[in-house]
């Protein structure tokens, strides 16, 4: 294999490369694709400041409690309606008493103006960092801390986005080595289930199982969820896109099987499971990788999208669906209540997309197909 | 042909009956409240929940309900549990919002997604190109209610200008400029997603397409580039486009805009269903996911016959 005569016949993009990287003088190691993904991955800038905003993202939402205790002296449930503190030394309470507000400006309505509502309450507006840390965001109507809302928010979205790609990830994967291994009647199975998810309205059975199990949980079969638990979003959110991993990785496995180490594997007497996991598993590791981070975009979205209509996350438990949903209601005085949640969701959903395109990029050689001009 | 409609028109067939037979166990399955008690309200006496059980036939095995409840659907008498109105004709009320708003942002999606995919293939590497691939991005990382609270605050009447109307639905025998302008807000949020993802896709499809060797051969013999780009190329390129279109469109259409018909407050078929499902009201989630499941499923028999007229190499089988 190292023999450079051969590699230069096929003209791969990893033959180049490594010709390339070599003085003409010294031997060529192997190298594995994984190292050159790698390398290819280095070279993309974008995709790496993309990577660091979310990892800036993950660390400040795990982060949460010690902002909440050192900075913000509060917590995430903690209401704080009769209290006043002091911003730039004026007193100011941290939930007013209501009146006509003019639509425009946010602020009390002047006589003859028009655009004003009538509001309950009007918690106080963002101090960003005029209040000693608190309130730097503001506070929702119960007066409870935004900022501190929105790092435990980001945490429990992040749980749910993350914990239920892996699930999801993993029936996939399992679903689509048993299929693509064993073809025949499994595949047949396996490909039906995969289309009836098609037709089926996930989303619609997404948003019904998560609001019918948030009211009484989950007591079958030995199984005990609370219904206030991250489980139930987890889970319901997990299924929904295990067919659109499903059946690409499927494809992949049914071509990898035709492949002479498969064959191999087999004639050496390996069980199915080792061929599967060992042999077929490491072939389609950088797709599953891709599917992953592209997931975790999607679902943290599909979390914010069943939050909002009250199947995701259920309050008190903050979320940034649940905290654009509460801002909603104050849009109109205090917009920052709905904007920072969205803005958070966009800036990790961005950057998980941003990252886990150049990662395909890196490990699909066919990336380096570029247009001729 | 007529083989492929009959196999592809019985599966079709099998699995909506599939998808609501999977619902209904679900709801049983499911803890969601009892519905005779929610029938009969909150001062209700035992007995009367009993009278209840018994005469929506509540009592009879899971099987039974289901059966009827399928004979009900069919023969348009699925009455709602908790308020007791006819399903069919609730979703025959909603169709229309649901359709305009699908409609329009169809098109909306389809026109700004193709425009967009071939401006970013075509000047590929560009600035043009960043510019768009980095919006695109932005497009498929929004959560669309949240863009829809945005907008309506921002350009809606509800919030700080006046500029559009704020949600709604407005017939369009009522006012077809009404119509119009309240949906516009609702096709541009609903579109910017499909816009940024189609706009991904065919931007991919094309620079794979432009290396193929009959691009090559077309090259070769003098046509003008934009009959390659048009005729060959495009032609190509849109063929995944035709399917994912043909899906995405089939389930707005079911009623699978539910955020965006819920933000703006457009009482379509979305809308509906988000509300029986706040009720755990049987009947009509499986009234509107069998209506969903039907649209989805026989657009995908659509998209089969359209892609073999596009591709004279695949037959359909």
């Amino acid at each position: 294999m190292a023999d450079r005569a051969t590699e230069s016949e096929f003209t791969l993009d990893t033959a180049a490369e490594l010709a390339a990287a070599e003085p003409e003088s010294a031997a060529i190691r192997g190298r594995s694709p994984w190292f050159l993904a790698w390398r290819r991955l280095r070279r993309n800038y974008i995709a790496f400041a993309f990577l660091a905003l979310f990892f800036l993202v993950l660390i400040a939402c795990a982060l949460a409690g010690v902002y909440a205790r050192d900075v913000a002296h509060t917590g995430p449930n903690t209401n704080h309606i009769l209290e006043i503190v002091k911003v730039n030394g004026h007193s100011q309470s941290v939930l007013s008493s209501g009146g006509y507000i003019s639509k425009s400006t946010g602020k009390a309505c002047q006589s003859g103006q028009t655009d004003c509502i009538l509001v309950s309450s009007l918690p106080i507006a963002p101090t960003w960092f005029s209040g000693g840390g608190k309130f730097v965001l503001g506070a929702d109507q119960n007066g409870r801390d935004i900022a501190v809302r929105l790092l435990y928010g980001g945490r429990n979205s992040l749980i749910v986005g993350i914990g239920s790609s892996a699930i999801c990830i993993f029936f996939a994967v399992v679903l689509a080595l048993l299929a693509g291994y064993f073809r025949g009647w499994a595949d047949f199975v396996i490909t039906r289930f995969f289309d009836l998810f098609y037709a089926f309205p996930v989303v619609l059975l997404g948003i019904a199982l998560g609001s019918a199990l948030a009211i009484n949980g989950f007591h079958h079969w030995g199984v005990n969820i609370q219904s206030g638990s991250l489980w139930i979003p987890t889970l319901v959110i997990s299924y929904v896109l295990i067919p659109y991993v499903g059946r690409p990785l499927r494809g992949q496995v049914l071509s990898l099987r035709e492949k002479e180490f498969v064959e191999a594997a087999i004639a050496q007497g390996a069980n199915p499971l080792r061929i599967m996991f060992t042999d077929l598993l490491p072939n389609i590791a950088s797709s599953v990788l891709v599917f992953f981070t592209l997931i975790i975009a999607n679902n943290i979205v599909l979390e914010a999208g069943l939050s909002y209509l009250g199947a995701g996350v259920q309050p008190p438990t903050p979320s940034w669906g649940t905290l654009i949903t509460d801002g909603q209601t104050l849009i109109v005085t205090r917009p920052w209540l709905a904007l920072a949640p969205g803005i958070a969701i966009i800036l990790t959903v961005l950057s998980l997309n941003v990252f886990g395109d150049g990662l395909r990029d890196a490990l699909d050689p066919r990336a380096k197909v570029k247009v001729e001009h | 042909m007529a083989a492929f409609f009959v196999r592809r028109t019985l599966g079709a067939a099998l699995v909506c009956i599939a998808v609501t037979f999977i619902v209904f166990v679900i709801f049983i399955v499911v803890p969601g409240g009892d519905p005779a008690q929610r029938i009969a309200g909150k001062n209700a006496t035992g007995q009367n929940i009993i009278n209840i059980r018994h005469s929506w036939g509540f009592d009879r095995p899971f099987y039974v309900q289901y059966w009827n409840m399928l004979k009900k659907m069919f023969t348009g008498e699925l009455v709602s549990y908790t308020s007791q109105q006819n399903v069919l004709q609730q979703i025959k009320q909603g169709m229309p919002a649901t359709f305009s708003l699908t409609i329009g942002a169809g098109v909306i999606w389809l026109f700004f997604g193709i425009l967009v995919g071939v401006i970013a293939a075509v000047t590929a590497g560009r600035i043009s190109d960043r510019v768009i691939t980095v919006l695109a991005l932005i497009g498929i990382s929004l959560p669309v209610f949240w863009l829809g609270i945005i907008a309506r605050y921002y350009l809606a009447e509800g919030g700080a200008t006046t500029f559009f109307p704020d949600g709604e639905y407005v017939p369009i025998s009522n006012s077809p400029f009404q119509w119009f302008w309240h949906l516009v807000l609702p096709w541009a949020v609903l579109a910017v997603l499909f816009v940024g993802f189609y706009g991904r896709v065919l931007r991919g499809n094309i620079l794979d397409t432009i290396n193929e060797d009959f691009v090559r051969t077309a090259k070769a013999k003098g046509l003008a580039p934009r009959r390659i780009l048009v005729k060959h190329v495009l032609r190509t390129s849109l063929i995944p486009i035709v399917t994912l279109f043909g899906l995405d469109f089939a389930a707005v259409l079911g009623g699978g805009a539910i955020l965006t018909e819920t933000v703006f407050d457009l009482h379509g078929v979305g809308q509906y269903a988000a509300q029986s499902i706040n009720n755990f009201d049987l009947p009509p989630i499986m009234g509107v996911t069998m209506y969903g499941a039907f649209f989805i499923v026989s657009f995908s028999v659509l998209v089969d016959l359209f892609y073999a007229y596009l591709d004279p190499r695949i037959r359909p089988t």
